[in-house]
């Protein structure tokens, strides 16, 4: 790989096709993403400062001014108008020239296999992923960039932060390369016909209001409408009557037993902070949820947030861990229920802000909308036998011949309310769960995501011959573990299991989840074969020098 | 020791006895700083409550020194044709399974204590953090064979995440 850059770039921006963007050659981003990143704050900042500490900065550099009259009278009556002007002038040049060599340094480079950014002027970062790994991809639209028609591209890979990040690149750039990057990781072979870019000759204002007004999937590649549709009144709802309702009105009872008891009216000011918290909790998770939209696409599901600041991520095939089906109390009279998912990807509390790992996929929706988010979800589990399962684990209370291996009765020793829901259902495809009484949980676990398995007991389960089963998967918010089943049951659960976990990864395609079973074949990847043992023995650092070279499944 | 959560046709591999040794050392090392601690605040600070944490550290390190050999020989692993079993505890049973394809890495650990005793600890790491696979008081020539030929079976079942 030469370091030398080509003279002539082509940029991220409306002009610029996809096509021309992913063909391997070294690319720069949108002309204002330097400004978009932080540059607009950046002189705000400035700004405040200046305003702030003008009689300070003046003392500094120009001490023969002396206090009173207005600095700008200073300057004309100095006859110094040009020093000042130089100095501001200088400053907002040095400032270009940082953006400029900012905007210049930052290349991208997207292969049949990988995904390379560059960036940096003094501490140099080159990023380098393999698209066969590739976890999401997120298109974020933060308000005042998607003003300027720009949008930020986020490739999620797994680990802790492990994303690439193309900001920003013109909005509708940004969407043709997803989904030309979706089409070279899939491993389809042909060429997928290439979307004609509507060349409108309408002026940049209306194109500017085409692209903010613009639905969040794309027609040509989702279905226009999203699958569920969140009414206003179900999301305000459901957002008051979450669990942190719950929480906060506790803490109001408590508040006013003390105030009574003790007639000390100055606690009723402790209320103030957590109606503030709470309130700005449900403001935001409010308007997260607004025009929230899903929708299956060939190349996985595509789930869309938000009304000002807008994401949309595509997820692609076997990148869901696994899955709960969850209801809090409150919710349990209206019927609904929301969807959560482990991914590989993870983002720390610092780089939240980026909404990589988006874990809710569902927020809330009722007995239909989870059943078609979760054919979109896990197409494997659309046969009957899994609907019945999944109608079954959603079920009040489980019942014998429901295909669920329900705990025994000694059970409610250890699960007071939910023994009677407690159970595990075991499918080709998937682990069910089912648990909880008062928070009813399903969790469902697809088989070739399962990394290992473990059974436990301690002293209480010994006594009333109970286990643990645990399914271990990437880290996320759902936890595959159910507690208080028959011991004998655990076991066989057990012995099952670890056959399965191997049948379901040799059977596993997620990883080129487009290449057709030929193409499969003859890209000499398959999980199980033996002899490409001493192939894929190589090390990253090889893999990096020969980056054309098929290597395993990926994650 | 089998018990009826072990899968069926178990051979458990059984960790060094030297590892016996080694818990015992490190607990005595452990509560002997601790006891040495509180004597030194009962007899020369005159703090009157220390006595107790004597006693105390006393009764956790017999309970220990009780209870160490019988853990140690609970460990156990066995390499099956397509996964890694290991089991652990004796009051709180746990058994793992774990393919060979899910290898994302393995560890070999030695503390200071390990070494002079010639023992490694074997940690599988896959992609899950629960999965918590580790195998203490290996006996360094089988640590580091049975860390070749895990890797090498790994790559002959490869699977992705």
């Amino acid at each position: 790989m030469s370091e030398e850059l080509p003279q002539q770039l082509s940029e991220g921006r409306r002009s610029a096709t996809a096509a021309s963007l992913a063909d391997g050659e070294w690319h720069r981003l949108h002309r204002a993403s330097p400004l978009l990143k932080g540059g607009i704050a950046l002189i705000a900042i400035l700004g405040v400062v200046i305003t702030n500490m003008r009689e300070r900065l003046i003392q500094a550099f120009v001490p023969q001014y002396t206090e009173g009259g207005d600095p700008v009278d200073f300057v004309f009556e100095g006859g110094l108008v040009g020093w000042a002007l130089l100095a501001v002038a200088i400053v907002l040049v040095a400032l270009l020239i940082g953006f400029w060599a900012s905007w210049r340094m930052h290349t991208f480079r997207i292969t049949e296999e990988v995904v390379e950014v560059r960036s940096g002027i003094v501490f140099r970062t080159h990023r380098r992923a393999r698209l066969d790994r590739i976890q999401g991809i997120n298109i974020a639209r933060p308000f005042i960039p998607r003003l300027f028609g720009a949008a930020r591209l986020e490739i999620s890979q797994a680990g802790q932060d492990a994303n690439v990040q193309l900001a920003y690149l013109g909005s509708t750039a940004a969407d043709e390369l997803r989904r030309e990057i979706l089409r070279l990781a899939s491993g389809t072979r042909e060429q997928r016909e290439a979307r004609i870019a509507d060349a409108s000759g309408g002026s940049l204002l209306e194109t500017r209001v085409g692209e903010f007004l613009a639905p969040e999937l794309d027609p040509d590649e989702a279905p226009p409408e999203s699958i569920v549709r969140i009414g206003i009144g179900r999301l305000i709802g459901s957002v008051l009557l979450s669990t942190s309702t719950l929480v906060l009105i506790g803490g109001a009872v408590a508040i006013i037993v003390v105030v009574i008891t003790t007639d000390e009216w100055g606690f009723l000011f402790g209320l103030v902070p957590a109606v503030i918290g709470f309130g700005s909790y449900w403001i935001q998770r409010f308007t997260r949820t607004l025009r929230y939209s899903i929708a299956g696409t060939r190349d996985g599901v595509r789930v869309g947030y938000g009304l000002l600041s807008t994401t949309n991520e595509t997820l692609p095939p076997g990148r869901i861990h696994s899955v709960v089906v969850d209801q809090p109390l409150l919710w349990r009279a209206a019927g609904w229920w929301e969807i959560k998912v482990n991914r590989a990807s993870q983002a720390t509390a610092q780089n939240a802000s980026a909404a990589v790992a988006n874990t809710t996929i569902l927020p809330v929706g009722d007995h239909q909308d989870v059943m078609n988010v979760l054919r979109l979800l896990l197409p494997d589990l659309t046969d009957l036998d899994s609907v019945r399962l999944i109608e079954a684990g959603m079920a009040p209370h489980g019942r014998s011949g429901d295909g669920f291996v329900n705990s025994p009765r000694r059970a409610a020793w250890l699960r007071w309310f939910s023994w009677r829901r407690n159970g595990f259902a075991v499918t080709m495809d998937a682990f069910f769960l089912r648990r909880g009484a008062v928070w009813r949980e399903l969790v469902i676990v697809p088989a070739p995501r399962v990394q290992s398995t473990s059974i436990e007991q301690g002293p209480l389960g010994r006594m009333t011959r109970l286990a643990t089963v645990h399914l271990h998967t990437v880290a996320g918010p759902i936890t595959a573990r159910l507690g208080a089943v028959d011991v004998d049951a655990a076991s066989a659960f057990f012995a099952e299991t670890a056959g399965l976990l191997v049948d379901a990864a040799a059977r596993d395609r997620s990883h080129r989840w487009g290449a057709s079973d030929s193409s499969a074949e003859s890209d000499t990847d398959s999980p199980v074969t033996p002899m490409s043992s001493a192939d894929s023995a190589a090390t990253p650092a090889e893999a990096h020098v020969e980056p054309r070279r098929e290597e395993g499944p990926g994650l | 020791m089998t018990t009826h959560l072990d899968p069926p046709g178990i051979q458990w591999r059984r960790v060094s006895s030297k590892y016996i040794a080694a818990e015992l050392l490190s607990g005595v090392l452990f509560w002997g700083v601790v006891i040495a601690v509180a004597l030194v605040l009962y007899l020369l600070v005159d703090v009157e409550w220390a006595i107790w944490v004597v006693w105390g550290a006393l009764a956790f390190l017999v309970l220990g020194a009780i209870f160490t050999a019988r853990q140690v020989r609970a460990y156990g692993y066995q390499l099956r044709d397509d996964d890694l079993v290991v089991r652990r505890g004796i009051m709180f049973l746990r058994v793992v399974s774990v393919p060979y394809g899910r290898m994302q890495l393995v560890d070999i650990n030695r503390g200071p204590l390990m070494r002079w005793l010639g023992l490694s600890e074997l940690k599988f790491v896959t992609a899950a953090a629960a999965s918590a696979v580790v195998i203490p008081g290996l006996p360094e020539f089988e640590a580091e064979a049975l860390r070749d030929r895990l890797v090498e079976l790994a790559e002959s079942r490869r699977a992705g995440l």
